[in-house]
């Protein structure tokens, strides 16, 4: 590697990583002052875990991420399959801006129209209202997983199969989602982290007592930089890089 | 007409959930927003009118189309504020962007460079910040920009300057965010174009007397483009509706259309206009989507 090759990535992954390892290091800061350092101190974790609206907060949203993520994937799953196994229909192209198109809208768009369309026909919101919006704007995602899995699936072995007398539910069950499971498992997890993230669409749709992880956290960081947040995004950061991680490691093993 | 193969029922009922779900959840609720937008607020629950009656038949439809109007976009034309978020997204947006390209080419290059074993680690070292939490990400910069924080620290400390400098709750903090949180955004799908690019290219150029930046410079670059291209478009798209970024790292004067939209819902609670402006970000965000869209599918892919 050249010096200045080495420089450049040196100074991008430094840019990427400080905020974060500034996250990290002042969570364990013993003092009050978030810039001051007062030495090492595991006190704001404890502070953190006798914070009884936080961690409610937290456990919507991982009844939410486990809800929105079980829908989006099962949705996502189907998607895929219609598109890239039965993939000549009419109305392919509209179809494929649906499963998409979430992806792409801005999130305040999404969080406002669903929040009308909920209040149009008078569901009440809450967890049920966030459930709903998470597993539409994830949906499209975990498409993109088990699509590029199953482009890179040899078709002869559902063939062979179907040749054998199975039919399509049972070349389904028993060759097709078997070789997915990996990349539906990467589906689902991605999903699962993309709504244990979302602050903007959550926020529109929520109601009284569904307030989730990030929406606490929004309105505490609204407030100042305060070490407990430090400590809660430091468990966040450290939670949601294993499930990346995890996602990586179940398409790459499979060569997804 | 003979009755469809069991191929042909069985694709149908696969497509059917996803169909039904997105039909439901995005596509009605766009159309119901379209019709907010063109309503009038009143200080009633719902707080707009007129309501479309859904079982009102073709009158009711008639007297509907009757009663819709087109205040909310004049007032979105007129009034100075919008007239300034719609300019404040284009230019926050579009100056991020080239920032981006200037900084993610680079690093995207230095990538493709770096020894072939190294490179799925350092791939997936960009990767991770881009799925931590957006929320936390933005909120360590506070930590960082303002007047008491790390960076005038530093700065003090080393003698660079004798007064903290005021960098939160401005353009700069904004632009700063805005670069951090988009960078794995430009710097993925360009280093995925980088790395197919046929190695005897810049290798000939080389043979043939170029030097590394004039390899660079007129033959990675130009094969290069599209991923630029794909970078921008991923970065512009998502960047011209943000809230987050505006809300918590600029100032009162940051205006841009996801803020407007998130005050004009929750504090003026003026709900027809909000969906107005939704509409209008919609309508600024699907030229690019509909460029990109070839681009934008083929990075999803290549996650």
């Amino acid at each position: 590697m050249s010096g200045l090759t080495r420089t450049v990535l040196w100074l991008g992954l430094g840019f990427l990583y400080a905020p974060i390892l500034v996250l990290v290091v002042y969570s364990f800061n013993a003092s009050s002052l978030v810039t001051v350092w007062g030495g090492f101190s595991t006190r704001w974790y404890g502070a953190l875990f006798a914070d009884a609206p936080l961690i409610a907060a937290a456990w919507v949203s991982l009844r939410v991420a486990v809800l929105a993520s079980l829908v989006a994937t099962t949705l996502g799953t189907l998607a895929a399959l219609a598109l890239e196994r039965h993939g000549r229909f009419r109305g392919r192209a509209g179809f494929t801006a649906l499963i998409y198109g979430p992806m792409v809208m801005p999130e305040v768009m999404i969080g406002l129209s669903l929040l009308l369309l909920f209040i149009g026909v008078g569901l009440d919101r809450g967890v049920v209202t966030i459930v709903i919006a998470h597993a539409t704007f994830c949906t499209g995602f975990v498409a993109v997983v088990v699509s590029a899995r199953l482009r890179g699936l040899d078709r002869y072995l559902e063939e062979a199969a179907a040749d054998l007398g199975a039919g399509p539910l049972r070349v389904l069950g028993t060759v097709t989602l078997p070789l997915l499971a990996p990349a539906i498992a990467a589906g689902a997890l991605l999903a699962f982290t993309l709504s244990l993230d979302d602050l903007v669409i959550a926020s529109f749709v929520s109601g009284p007592g569904a307030t989730t992880l990030p929406m606490r956290l929004y309105s505490q960081v609204r407030l100042g930089v305060n070490p407990e947040i430090n400590a809660a995004s430091t468990l966040l950061v450290g939670l949601v890089s294993t499930a990346v991680l995890a996602a990586s490691w179940l398409t790459a093993r499979r060569g997804g | 007409m003979g009755a469809p193969q069991p191929n042909r029922l069985f694709a149908r009922l696969l497509r059917l959930p996803p169909l039904l779900w997105l039909g439901a959840f995005f596509l009605l609720p766009f159309l119901v927003t379209l019709k907010i937008s063109l309503s009038e607020p009143a200080t009633a629950i719902p707080p707009y009118l007129p309501v479309l009656e859904w079982d009102g038949g073709l009158d009711g439809w008639s007297s509907f189309l009757e009663s819709l109007n087109f205040t909310n976009y004049l007032t979105l034309a007129r009034d100075d504020l919008y007239r300034a978020a719609l300019l404040g997204s284009l230019a926050y947006a579009g100056a991020a962007t080239a920032i981006l390209v200037l900084i993610g080419t680079p690093i995207a290059y230095a990538l493709a460079r770096a020894p072939q074993r190294w490179q799925p680690l350092l791939v997936a070292l960009v990767v991770v910040p881009f799925w931590t939490s957006f929320l936390i990400r933005i909120y360590a910069w506070i930590a960082i920009l303002k007047q008491e924080g790390l960076l005038n620290l530093a700065l003090l400390k080393l003698g660079v300057i004798a007064h903290p400098l005021v960098i939160l709750n401005t353009d700069a903090a904004v632009m700063i965010g805005l670069v951090y949180a988009y960078l794995p955004f430009m710097v993925l799908p360009l280093y995925a174009v980088m790395n197919r690019l046929d190695p005897t290219l810049p290798e000939a150029a080389a043979d043939l007397g170029a030097g590394p930046a004039r390899v660079f410079w007129s033959v990675t670059l130009p094969l290069s483009l599209p991923g630029i291209a794909a970078g921008a478009g991923l970065c512009f798209i998502p960047m011209v509706g943000e809230f987050v970024i505006p809300d918590l790292l600029g100032g009162s004067e940051t205006l841009m259309l996801g803020r407007v939209l998130w005050s004009e819902f929750f504090s003026n609670r003026d709900w027809p206009l909000a969906a107005a402006v939704a509409v209008l970000l919609l309508a600024i965000v699907i030229g690019p989507v509909m460029l990109f869209r070839d681009s934008l599918r083929a990075d999803g892919e290549g996650a």
